[in-house]
């Protein structure tokens, strides 16, 4: 007993800063250097990559026909010619599967937050991780044989459009749900006290307060879906002129033009790759800025 | 009255129906004699609007339901007429001959070699860095720049498919062929790095499609990894460093341990990601006659490369089901990799 009081006499602890050891002191200092690292050597690739595809590609777009034109009539070795058929394929492609992507998904979002308590809840919850799982080849392969290979269509944009609204939906689907549970049960419940119908609380209230971040999500969906390539391989053959048509006939893309003109190993063909690489990635930076644009404006507004 | 059924059926008792409803201000005050009727009307209306909105929500998800198991359905439907025209054997026969429809030999054990090898080797690449990155991010970045150096790796997710593919074999391959050419050289007796069925110059091998997948799964598997450190309790940091630990110490022994399961699902979504990835791989990997022997300079096709490189000859009905029974293979070996990262995900949240 005595000793255990003499023990409470003494400092329990007696210095209080004790200089952390050689060894752990070096092991911090590595695992601070390696994750450092870690994060420097990813943007190797990235500036890398961005750095290569605007020194080779900007020649050709700052050509004069690039914007304007399109391949038509216009031989391999030719520095001639532009994208603006296959710009025109990228853009109305994607805009096609928003249009049928954008109102499913946010149904879908929102049965499964308002409504979502049932079994179809749960297997729809299931089904959109499945989905967003699934490989753009794959879901071009499934509209290749029901659209095509059973129900006898043509190859067409509108074929390459549904594969992309397959790949499309789950990040729809996903945003508009985060999106939906951020908007506070108060303000539906303030909704429901002023006997507002659930349906009409759902399209005054919620929807609006959970606007921005939605359609900065489908922007980003849309930027998503514009560099697919698999699809427009696999549901639309490649055509040097502009097809408006989405109905019918080939539809060049950005994404086919770079690889078909990938077999034309000629200094012509080069540029072009490069140059169309260069203006597929300035058409999702553009639909990137906007979306963080939407995300900061409509906020604002609503605060 | 427009639906009788709705009156009879109202359950408001009509003191409170007397109430004039709960009147949207912006609705003229009704006549106080029919005021009981026209709420109902409006009331039973507001029901029907309710239903009808719940049952379109409801079709939707159905819509969505339907969809995903047709297309499960329709690969299968597609796909066993050449299955069963198959002349080889399709677990186990190299070939992929589909040129004569009478006579289809087609087999996916080099299709998958190639996949789940480059796929395996990119996630080998990938995820140290990746944890790594989501270590710096939320525990060594300076506060205010986190975001700001997330948003550049979550950039690499914004490039396109085909773009990595362009990078990768014009850009990177030769700069990596050098170090192609010495693994081979001096660890060639191990059987990764043994001589494989295409010549390295070029770098059209299994060993730079991999890294450029590594690459491109990095991002998700760095965000989804750095949401789950972000969430290690404070209280867990906290203590370790009022016991002292140093900046590391806390990093392993509370955010590495909270976030484990959290790491091994972005490391199974990322493989699902890699798995399916199609155009990189088509661009960079080259065709052999040559079946593969598991070396990492091997060339081959992958399923999903293998399936678009054939897709401008998809006409004749059995050769294209052979390509569809590949694609119902790809199909479900994402699905599972897909289901196993979910399953963790979930146990790890139970937990």
């Amino acid at each position: 007993m005595t000793a255990d009081i003499d023990s409470l006499e003494r400092p329990s602890a007696s210095p209080t800063f004790i200089t952390i050891s050689p060894g752990r002191r070096v092991k911090d200092l590595v695992a601070r250097i390696l994750v450092t690292g870690a994060f420097l050597l990813a943007l190797v690739p990235l500036l890398w990559l961005l750095w290569t595809v605007v020194k080779r590609g900007f020649p050709a777009i700052t050509s004069a026909a690039w914007w304007t034109h399109s391949l038509q009539g216009v031989l391999p070795e030719q520095f001639a010619g532009g994208v603006y058929h296959a710009l025109y394929g990228t853009i109305v492609q994607a805009l096609i599967a928003a249009v049928l992507a954008v109102p499913l998904g946010i149904m879908v979002a929102i049965h499964l937050v308002e409504y979502g308590l049932g079994r179809l809840a749960r297997v729809t919850t299931f089904l959109v991780d499945v989905l967003s799982g699934v490989p753009s080849i794959v879901a071009a392969l499934f509209v290749f044989s029901v659209w095509i290979s059973t129900l006898g269509f043509q190859q067409s944009a509108l074929a390459v459009s549904l594969a992309l609204v397959l790949l499309m939906l789950p990040v729809v689907i996903r945003n508009t749900e985060e999106m939906l549970r951020l908007v506070p049960d108060e303000l539906r419940e303030a909704s429901y006290a002023l006997g507002v119908p659930k349906w009409k609380t759902i399209v005054r209230i919620v929807l609006p307060t959970a606007l921005s971040g939605i359609i900065s999500g489908v922007l980003l969906a849309l930027a998503r879906v514009m560099g697919e390539t698999a699809p427009v391989l696999v549901l639309v053959g490649y055509s040097r002129s502009i097809n408006f048509d989405v109905f019918q006939g080939n539809m060049a893309s950005l994404p086919l033009l770079i690889y078909s003109e990938l077999t034309n190993p000629l200094p012509a063909g080069q540029q072009r790759i490069w140059g169309a690489a260069l203006t597929l990635i300035i058409v999702i930076g553009v639909v990137y800025v906007l979306a963080a644009v939407v995300n900061r404006f409509l906020a604002r507004k609503r605060s | 009255m427009d639906s009788p059924s709705g009156h009879s059926n109202d359950p408001v008792p009509a003191a409170e129906r007397g109430r004039g409803g709960v009147g949207l201000v912006d609705e003229p005050a009704p006549n106080p004699d029919d005021q009981g009727k026209n709420t109902a009307r409006r009331r039973s209306a507001r029901r029907r609007g309710d239903v009808v909105f719940a049952r379109l929500s409801a079709a939707a998800g159905l819509t969505l339901v339907v969809a995903i198991g047709l297309i499960g359905l329709f690969l299968l439907i597609k796909a066993i007429p050449s299955l069963a025209a198959d002349h080889a054997n399709f677990f186990t026969s190299t070939q992929f001959d589909t040129n004569d429809p009478k006579n289809l030999r087609f087999g996916i054990r080099d299709l998958l070699v190639v996949t789940v090898l480059s796929s395996a080797f990119a996630l080998l690449l990938a995820v140290p860095v990746a944890i790594g990155i989501a270590i710096y991010l939320t525990r060594y970045a300076p506060r205010r720049l986190s975001r700001l150096f997330g948003g550049l790796i979550d950039l690499l997710a914004a490039v396109p498919s085909i773009v990595f593919g362009l990078w990768g074999i014009l850009v990177l391959a030769p700069a990596i062929t050098p170090v192609a050419v010495w693994l081979n050289r001096y660890l060639g007796w191990f059987p990764l790095f043994a001589t494989g069925n295409v010549s390295l110059t070029g770098g059209g091998t299994i060993f730079t499609a991999g890294v450029v997948l590594a690459v491109m799964i990095l991002p998700i598997i760095t965000a989804v990894t750095r949401e789950v450190y972000r969430q290690t309790p404070v209280a867990h940091i906290e203590a370790a460093q009022a016991l002292g630990a140093t900046q590391w110490e806390v990093v392993r022994m509370t955010v590495l341990p909270f976030g484990r399961s959290g790491t091994v699902a972005a490391a199974m979504l990322g493989l699902g990601r890699a798995l399916g990835e199609t155009v990189a791989v088509l661009i960079i990997l080259r065709s052999s006659a040559k079946p593969s022997h598991f070396s990492l300079f091997d060339g081959g096709y992958t399923f999903a490369s293998k399936i678009a490189s054939a897709a401008a000859e998809f006409s004749a009905a059995l050769p294209t089901g052979a390509y569809i029974a590949a694609g119902f293979v790809l199909f479900v070996l994402t699905f599972l990799v897909n289901a196993v990262a979910r399953a963790i995900a979930n146990r790890g949240v139970a937990r």
